[in-house]
Formats: C-alpha cells, sequence, structure tokens
C-alpha cells in the first residue's frame, strides 16, 4: 500500500483515494514545435527503478495535484511538494540524498 | 428519505434536508474572513469545521469551504457571502439540493467508517473534517461527538450511500482499530 501525505490537506492519503498523474517536470512541446521534441514530449519517460517524482491528484479529497518524490521499488515517499514549480524543491532532494547517498538525478531536473 | 436501520448499536440515519453554500476563494485572505464574519460564519481551521451563528462552514480545500446552513436558507446565505466579497475573486453557489447528509452514531462509529473510508479514524478528533471516499464514491464527513459524525455526499448517490454505511454498522463488535 502506497500512502501519500498531500502536501495540502495534511493527510497521509492512501493510494486508492489518489490519482496517479505521470511523470513530473516534463517541459512541454506544442505542435509548433520539432517533431522529434514533440515525440519525445509524448513519449518519452524515464520509467526508473528507484528514485522517481511524478504527478499526483487528491481526487477523492481536496482534489489538488502535487509532486510526490517516491522510489518505485522500494515505495518509499521521499516527500511531496506544491504543483506550482519546475523542479523539485531542495529540501527534498537532500530527503532524497539523505537516504540515497549515491543517487544522481536523471536527466538532471534542474537543481 | 428512508431511514436506515439501527444495527449492531451503530445508528445510521438519513438527516433532514439543509442548506449548503459551496465557497470558493483564497482562504489565506483575510478579507475572506471578514466576509464570512459579516455574514454570522466562521472560517475553519485546515481540515476543521467551525460553528457559527448562520450556520457550520466545513474546510474542503485550501480555495474551498462548505457551509450548511438552515433549509432553505443557501440561496440567500450565497447571495450575501457574495456582497460581502464583492470585488474578491470568488464562487458563492447554494448546493443544498445536491447534498445529502447522513448522521452515524454509536459506540462502532468510527470502525462503521474505518471500514468504508481510506482515513486514520484511530486519532480522529471531534471537530475534524475528512473529505474522501466511502466506498466507491466521494463523500466529507465530520465528528460531531464522541462516537458521532455526520457524512455529506451527493444526493444522487443517497441510496448507495445509505445502504453502504448501514451495511458498514454491521458486526462492529468485536473489531478493534490500531
Amino acid at each position: 500500500m502506497l500512502l501519500i501525505e498531500c502536501p495540502y490537506c495534511g493527510v497521509k492519503a492512501e493510494e486508492t483515494e489518489l490519482a496517479a498523474g505521470g511523470e513530473a517536470h516534463l517541459t512541454r512541446h506544442g505542435p509548433d514545435s520539432a517533431e522529434e521534441a514533440f515525440a519525445a514530449y509524448l513519449f518519452d519517460r524515464l520509467n526508473p527503478k528507484g528514485v522517481h517524482f511524478e504527478r499526483w491528484r487528491h481526487v477523492n479529497g481536496c482534489g489538488k495535484w502535487f509532486h510526490c518524490a517516491r522510489d518505485t521499488a522500494t515505495l518509499e515517499v521521499f516527500g511531496t511538494y506544491s504543483a506550482q514549480t519546475s523542479a523539485p524543491p531542495q529540501t527534498i532532494l537532500d530527503a532524497i540524498r539523505a537516504r540515497r547517498p549515491d543517487w544522481k538525478p536523471a536527466n538532471a531536473p534542474a537543481e | 428519505m428512508r431511514d436506515f436501520a439501527e444495527t449492531s448499536g451503530v445508528r445510521v440515519e438519513a438527516l433532514p434536508p439543509a442548506g449548503m453554500v459551496t465557497l470558493r476563494g483564497d482562504l489565506s485572505d483575510p478579507r475572506l474572513g471578514d466576509a464570512l464574519n459579516a455574514v454570522g460564519l466562521a472560517l475553519p481551521d485546515r481540515r476543521r469545521i467551525a460553528a457559527g451563528s448562520a450556520g457550520s462552514t466545513v474546510w474542503m480545500s485550501p480555495d474551498e469551504l462548505l457551509v450548511v446552513c438552515g433549509e432553505g436558507e443557501d440561496r440567500g446565505l450565497a447571495a450575501r457571502l457574495s456582497e460581502a466579497l464583492a470585488g474578491v475573486h470568488h464562487l458563492a453557489a447554494a448546493v443544498g439540493d445536491a447534498r445529502v447528509r447522513f448522521a452515524i452514531d454509536g459506540k462502532g462509529a468510527r470502525i462503521a467508517l474505518a471500514k468504508i473510508a481510506p482515513a486514520d479514524m484511530a486519532a480522529f478528533e471531534i471537530g475534524e473534517v475528512r473529505r474522501t471516499r466511502v466506498a466507491q464514491v466521494a463523500a466529507a464527513f465530520w465528528m460531531t461527538g464522541p462516537d458521532a459524525f455526520e457524512l455529506v455526499c451527493f444526493r444522487s448517490v443517497a441510496d448507495y450511500a445509505g445502504k453502504l454505511l448501514a451495511s458498514a454498522a454491521g458486526n462492529v463488535e468485536g473489531i478493534a482499530l490500531p
């Protein structure tokens, strides 16, 4: 069971109360962009085994979108943070490094 | 509305209709709190319910409140709120007709709700609000007293919710919350 704390409600919400929104911090490339960039935006995903940044929505609760950093293999949640950001905050990166000292950000979400 | 039978000490009852107002706006804006006070309502803390002379205010999200008032009073209250919030970005809508309320009380009320909602019922406190789901439908409930809860959900799922609560209220003896 995955328990993720909603940063807006402050409740540890169980997975069935939430809706998964896929990988976080994607840069949108619209129809006007190069074909490769548009295809990469639509289809290329990291799908890591380990630390991952995701979007979640507290659908059966406050209804808000937020970000979550978690380990896809162990289901350990490192923290949740506001949806109104394009990169994980330092506190989240510190929390991940405290638990996974040799972790390197894939695609290097800007630090 | 039909009444849902009392089973094993937990009583589930469909409450009479009430007026309800959905108020959306930035709850951290002091003008919103002032407007609530001006119409006889109080601004609740996060995940809490606050009582006022015109009704109770239930925290729904950082930008949404649900006001529960007397039947037929919601349209007037929504209009007074909109008037008090003139110039402030907000929405006040009367939604009482679209909602129903249930009372769940008795010694096993926490256990009855723990069976159907993914909420930590062991730590639930009086005055606390939880917006969640009960089995397959969205609902919100709050604790009104020791072993007493009030639940609100959409009228369109009232029959499902009532039967679900009645079913959850059965066989609560011998179950302990962690």
